[in-house]
């Protein structure tokens, strides 16, 4: 093992140690933000700094990855052995990178986006013991070890979420986020002991090696061990039917929303789906479930985003329906291709985040000035800011286009390589034909909303106020500038993985290789021919310029009314406004029904009825009656005493006759 | 050869003195009653001791010692509860009632 | 002979512990209960026990029964009163209880000693004739027996001092 890839444990302390001293500080000098800023930020760059290092050695390792640090026996427990262990190779490096690299920038931001809070040694303290949890996330050698970064970046974004907790909306949002993530953690849970029944190791090096020993293909076993994790993926990767908490965490301070819920968190789901690629690739079922989901999610949300007026929420929506393509890249058996765009989604989505981050900070000032009370979140009263915030307005353009997927850009590089394994894969089973036809149709979709996003915020006149215009300015530099650094990744991620048709090509899959090629012997064959890679190709460009062509004709920003002038929508608007109502259909089959048992059931009858009344108290009353008895004995008549202790006598003599 | 007659007269002579104990309320005949009973159980000993060894004569040697002092003091805490309560019947000695 | 002897007084020493129970006088039932020492000393002898019976009349007879007449006559509760037995019922249940102790302890009266522990016949006999009465009693008394016997004079002590505290007038 190269010795670089030894300091892989640094990467993890770093964040820890800026999480015990950002909660010492946060109890301690509630009021020094430069200590906070200098440590929280500090640590997150050390560890990026640190990664270079071992990704480093891990690149010019002579021995063959992967390389399995173990530090200490956790659970030795009868057959069960689980170690403290990290695992450095190529898939996890590639998420040390973005977790660590993405992460250093948003904390930079924060240094400004924050500045006002008075939770700010706090915040810090969250957002590092998050990136803490997800190292742990990645780097976990088995099982149990990725589900305690699982569960705590879990706890992380409950804690982020509502890190305003004093309004209840944001608490709520916080609680519904963290027990929707529950009950995919209750797949993940039925997984492992599974998995453990079959193959008696949770450690994936064990686990991947014995795996074409212990499965058959196709067999109930593995097909029912990965529809479990898959059901756990849609709780953290925020898929059908586990989405909903998602738009919701919006409620959270916007770099919280660009880290967790756009770039690291809810792709730890595709990076589940990557790392046990053989599991899947040998239950071919459950990859094209999972593959179907992913592109009706796609589909789905964003439907759902083409009508949204709050600028997160259609970037929440708008992650959704991302996530939806890593998961069809990893269902049609691409996962180099599905991680791919995992990197490029995670530059060009912190940028929007990010960036509408400035934008709301902008309009948060101007109202702060004012006095106004109107919603800085809400596109209605924006418009025109091109003006005020040049900066961020080219920057977000940039991330558009990437998104939309223009040739040049990252994102289209990510998203035609899904699309082309999608297609390439209908040639076995023209199904597959039916996930590209979702995809593309999302595709357009997302260039559609994303320009219309644009066109309402920076475009047209402004609706800000009159008042409140003359303050509306850019963002200080430590928020633009890790902006900056996004937009150049946004543009030259793209080069990591270039499609078969152009030279120097598929280098991030090469790289990826030694993770992918247990699960190659399961996948069928799908090439393309050139044409048909061009044609796709053509295909996915047609529909990225249809798209902002044709919100740019059909929206007319001149013609939109501030929030709160606006008309209420109706028919099919309505209904995407109020995002198909599923919200409203899960509270009344499920949440009406649990809160019903809880309290007429489980609360009246058994809490207060058999508990409390039959044992607690009922046990008392069994008492007072011994006692009773007992008492009853106590005549003080010694006589009767006397009589006692002699049938007692001749009761103990029975014994001995 | 006179140890089953002797076993049997002192069981007769123990379960006397346990009715006396049960039937009377004066105090002192209650005694008197313990006092039967310790005598019967000598009265055990002794036969017994014929048969297994002289020991058994050694025992009833202490129970009477025992028995003297028992009685010794039971009867100055007669005397002494006669001065409270002017009376011996166990019907009015009922203060432990609980 | 003997085993005339034996009847007569056992049935001597059983009359009156019976009688002895049952009289509402309190200086009666100490007389019969006297009756009753005197027969259980007589038995002793027959079995051996020669010293013993010396001190049954002695102590237990002498001074326990003494010492027994005098509380009664101190507290003047010796004259007959009304009777204190209990009623009908009472005395159903009492005689009862006392029939089935009779019979539980004549069921285990029935036991015979094994031959493994029991010694030859007559052997008390020997002993006498070699030590004494008084030495089958004391030769075991202070040799196998000395700290029971140390105990029990601390016992006698702290019986003494305990009997004077409790009768005082006024500690």
């Amino acid at each position: 093992m190269p010795s670089s890839v030894g300091w892989i444990w640094l990467v993890i302390a770093l964040p820890f140690a800026g999480f015990l001293a950002n909660g010492l500080l946060a109890f301690v000098r509630p009021h020094g933000k430069t200590t906070v800023s200098l440590v929280g930020s500090g640590v997150l760059v050390a560890a990026f700094a640190v990664s270079l290092v071992v990704m480093s050695g891990l690149a010019g390792a002579v021995d063959a990855a992967p390389f399995v640090v173990t530090y200490w026996s956790w659970m030795p427990v009868g057959d069960l052995q689980v170690d403290f262990s990290f695992q450095v190779d190529q898939l996890s490096g590639v998420m040390l990178m973005v977790v660590t690299g993405v992460g250093a920038l948003i904390h930079v931001f924060s240094i400004g986006y924050m500045r006002d809070d008075a939770g700010y040694a706090r915040y810090f303290a969250y957002l590092n013991l998050f990136v803490f949890f997800m190292l742990v996330l990645i780097l976990g050698a088995n099982f149990p070890m990725m589900f305690v970064g699982w569960e705590g970046v879990g706890l992380c974004s409950y804690l982020l979420i509502g890190f305003w907790f004093q309004d209840k909306v944001n608490a709520d949002a916080g609680k519904k986020a963290f027990i929707m993530n529950r009950i995919g953690d209750f797949g993940f849970l039925i997984a492992m002991f599974l998995i453990f029944q079959a193959a008696g190791t949770l450690s994936f090096v064990d686990l991947f090696e014995q795996a074409p020993r212990l499965f058959t293909i196709n067999g109930s076993t593995v097909t029912l061990i990965t529809l479990s994790l898959f059901l756990g993926c849609t709780g953290k990767s925020a898929q059908i039917p586990l989405y909903t908490w998602l738009p919701d965490a919006m409620a959270g301070p916007t770099p919280v929303s660009a880290l967790i819920h756009a770039a690291t968190m809810v792709t730890a789901g595709v990076y589940l789906v990557a790392r046990t690629n053989v599991l899947f690739a040998m239950a071919p079922w459950s990859s094209f479930v999972v593959a179907t989901v992913g592109a009706a999610t796609a589909l789905f949300a964003a439907t759902i985003a083409l009508k949204q007026w709050d600028i997160k929420k259609i970037l929440a929506y708008s992650t959704v329906s991302q996530l939806g393509y890593m998961f069809m890249g990893v269902g049609v058996g691409a996962y180099a291709a599905g991680i791919f765009h995992l990197v490029t989604h995670a530059f060009f989505k912190a940028l929007l985040f990010l960036g509408s981050g400035s934008v709301i900070y902008a309009l948060h000032r101007a109202y702060h000035h004012t006095g106004s009370h109107a919603d800085a979140q809400d596109v209605r009263n924006m418009g025109g800011l091109r003006r005020y915030m040049p900066w961020t307005f080219g920057l977000m353009w940039v991330a558009t286009l990437a998104i939309a997927g223009i040739p040049g850009f990252s994102g289209f590089f990510s998203k035609d390589g899904i699309l082309a394994a999608a297609f390439a894969r209908g040639h076995d089973h023209p199904a597959f034909y039916l996930l590209w036809a979702f995809g593309s149709l999302a595709a357009l979709m997302t260039a559609f909303y994303m320009a219309r996003l644009m066109l309402y915020t920076f475009h047209g006149p402004n609706r800000t106020g009159e008042d409140e215009r003359g303050h509306l300015a850019e963002a200080p530099w430590v928020m633009t500038g890790p902006l900056v650094v996004l937009g150049v990744g946004s543009v030259l991620a793209g080069v990591i993985n270039l499609p078969h048709v152009l030279p120097a090509n598929g280098w991030l899959e090469h790289w990826l290789e030694p993770v992918t090629e247990l699960s190659v012997r399961y996948l069928p064959e799908a090439h393309l021919s050139v044409g048909t890679e061009w044609g796709l190709i053509g295909v996915a460009t047609l529909v990225a310029v249809a798209g902002i062509v044709g919100a740019v004709t059909l929206l007319k920003p001149a013609l939109l009314a501030p929030a709160r002038d606006a008309a209420k929508e109706r028919g099919l608007q309505r209904v995407l406004l109020n995002k198909w109502y599923v919200d409203e259909l899960y509270d009344a089959v499920v949440v009406r029904p649990v809160v019903w048992l809880s309290r007429t059931v489980l609360w009246r009858v058994f809490d207060k009825g058999v508990i409390d009344g039959a044992l607690v108290n009922g046990s008392a009353w069994l008492m007072r009656g011994f006692g009773w008895v007992g008492s009853a004995l106590q005549t003080g008549h010694l006589g009767w005493y006397v009589l006692v202790f002699v049938i007692g006598t001749v009761m103990l003599l029975r014994t001995f006759t | 050869m006179l140890l089953g007659p002797a076993l049997s007269v002192s069981a007769i002579l123990f379960s006397l003195g346990v009715l006396g104990v049960l039937l009377r309320r004066n105090a002192i005949v209650i005694f008197m009653s313990v006092e039967i009973m310790l005598n019967a159980v000598n009265l055990s000993f002794v036969a017994l001791a014929e048969q297994l060894g002289r020991e058994g004569q050694v025992i009833v040697f202490f129970v009477m010692a025992v028995a003297a002092a028992e009685a010794a003091v039971g009867l100055a805490i007669i005397i002494a509860i006669y001065r409270h309560k002017e009376s011996v019947n166990l019907n009015n000695i009922n203060l432990l009632s609980g | 002979m003997t085993v005339f002897n034996f009847w007569l007084f056992s049935g001597i020493a059983i009359v009156a512990a019976a009688l002895c129970i049952t009289r509402k006088s309190a200086v009666a039932s100490a007389l019969w209960l006297v009756l009753t020492l005197f027969s259980l000393a007589a038995l002793f002898v027959m079995l051996h026990a020669h010293f013993l019976a010396a001190i049954q009349v002695m102590v237990y007879a002498g001074a326990i029964m003494v010492l027994f007449l005098f509380v009664i006559m101190l507290l003047q509760i010796g004259h007959g009163g009304p009777t204190d037995l209990p009623g009908w019922t009472g005395r159903a249940l009492m005689v009862a209880i006392g029939a089935v102790l009779v019979v539980e302890l004549w069921a285990v009266t029935r036991v015979i000693p094994s031959e493994a522990i029991r010694l030859p016949a007559g052997t008390l006999d020997q002993i006498t004739q070699r030590e004494g009465a008084v030495g089958m009693i004391s030769t075991t008394l202070f040799r196998d027996f000395l700290v029971p016997f140390e105990i029990t004079s601390i016992l006698l002590l702290a019986a003494l001092v305990g009997a004077v505290v409790l009768a005082k007038r006024r500690l």
